[in-house]
């Protein structure tokens, strides 16, 4: 009944590609997680035990992977055989590069002004957004593409974390 | 992780912050970034004619070690021949600054915006001066 070898996506019975039912996700991860308890092994031997335990983890780590849009987008490239963040990806347009900038500008001058800040996180927000559902239409057709979008969304991750704390400071 | 004292110098201390404006099209900026940690970086050259950098600024958002490169690198890169600062190697840069193995991605990312700031200025260059090729001699 285990498969170590199984991709996170095979292992819920899920189509190998990047849309797919969260609901069917989550209710299969509810199904694999109660047979896979480690409570159910208890009295029985110790090699059974800690493979329930692998098994359990193995389900956790792959319903982490896949409920999340980016990790599932990368998780899939990286099947393909890409790596969006290995050290051979080509550089960061520079508009892109320059949008960044005028953000941690706009973040460095609002500071100590909420509604800016707010304003930043909003837009920050719209853009991310934006870049999810291209990301959604590259994963299974154009996979550089996709790779670009990952890095993309990791730059804006960064920011809206610094735009969180600098809202946080505030409070 | 604690930081090199030469990294907090310069993290503390940053030379050479700020823009430099293009007015004579003397100017070549590079901007560069990493994803994997989120920093920009953007290095702007003034390039006299005969070809030597006479002035250099940078602007980072990044972490202590990505600061304290392009600061570093802005103080190199002054004097130098367009050549010459492309000569400037990432490892040179991560040695001066006892740059942790998990910090070198810093070093590279100052090393490219030197490269990105060079082909920036040498591109604009090329089409001033297929332009003033163009232009009628009368």
């Amino acid at each position: 009944m285990i498969d170590f070898s199984a991709t996170h996506l095979q292992l819920f019975g899920l189509p190998q590609q990047y849309g797919i039912d969260l609901n069917v996700l989550e209710s299969r991860y509810r199904e694999l997680q109660t047979k896979a308890h480690p409570d159910r092994f208890a009295g029985e031997d110790e090699t059974q035990i800690r493979l329930a335990e692998q098994w359990s983890g193995r389900i956790n780590e792959a319903y982490r992977v896949l409920k999340s849009p980016f990790e599932r987008g990368c998780y899939l490239l990286t099947l393909q055989g890409i790596e969006p963040f290995g050290q051979n990806q080509p550089a960061m347009p520079p508009d892109f590069l320059m949008q960044q900038m005028q953000w941690h500008e706009q973040l460095a001058e609002a500071r100590s002004k909420a509604d800016k800040l707010m304003q930043l996180e909003q837009s920050v927000e719209r853009h991310k957004k934006s870049l999810l559902t291209d990301l959604s239409g590259t994963v299974d057709s154009s996979a550089e593409q996709a790779a670009l979008i990952l890095r993309k969304l990791k730059f804006l991750f960064r920011l809206e974390e610094q735009v969180g704390e600098a809202l946080e400071a505030l409070e | 992780m604690s930081y090199s004292e030469k990294v907090l110098d310069h993290y503390e201390n940053p030379r050479n912050v700020g823009t430099l404006t293009d007015e004579d099209g003397d100017i070549g900026t590079g901007m560069v970034g990493a994803p994997a940690c989120g920093d920009v970086m953007k290095l702007q050259i003034r390039v006299n004619e005969q070809g030597v950098i006479e002035d250099a600024k940078f602007k980072t958002y990044g972490c202590g070690s990505a600061i304290a490169s392009s600061s570093l690198v802005t103080e190199w890169v002054k004097g130098k021949t367009l050549e010459q600062a492309l000569e400037i190697k990432n490892t040179a840069i991560a040695e001066e600054l006892a740059l942790p193995p998990v910090k070198i991605h810093c070093s590279i990312l100052a090393e490219d915006a030197i490269k990105a700031a060079v082909a920036d200025y040498q591109s604009k260059k090329a089409v001033a001066e297929e332009y003033t090729a163009c232009q009628p001699t009368s």
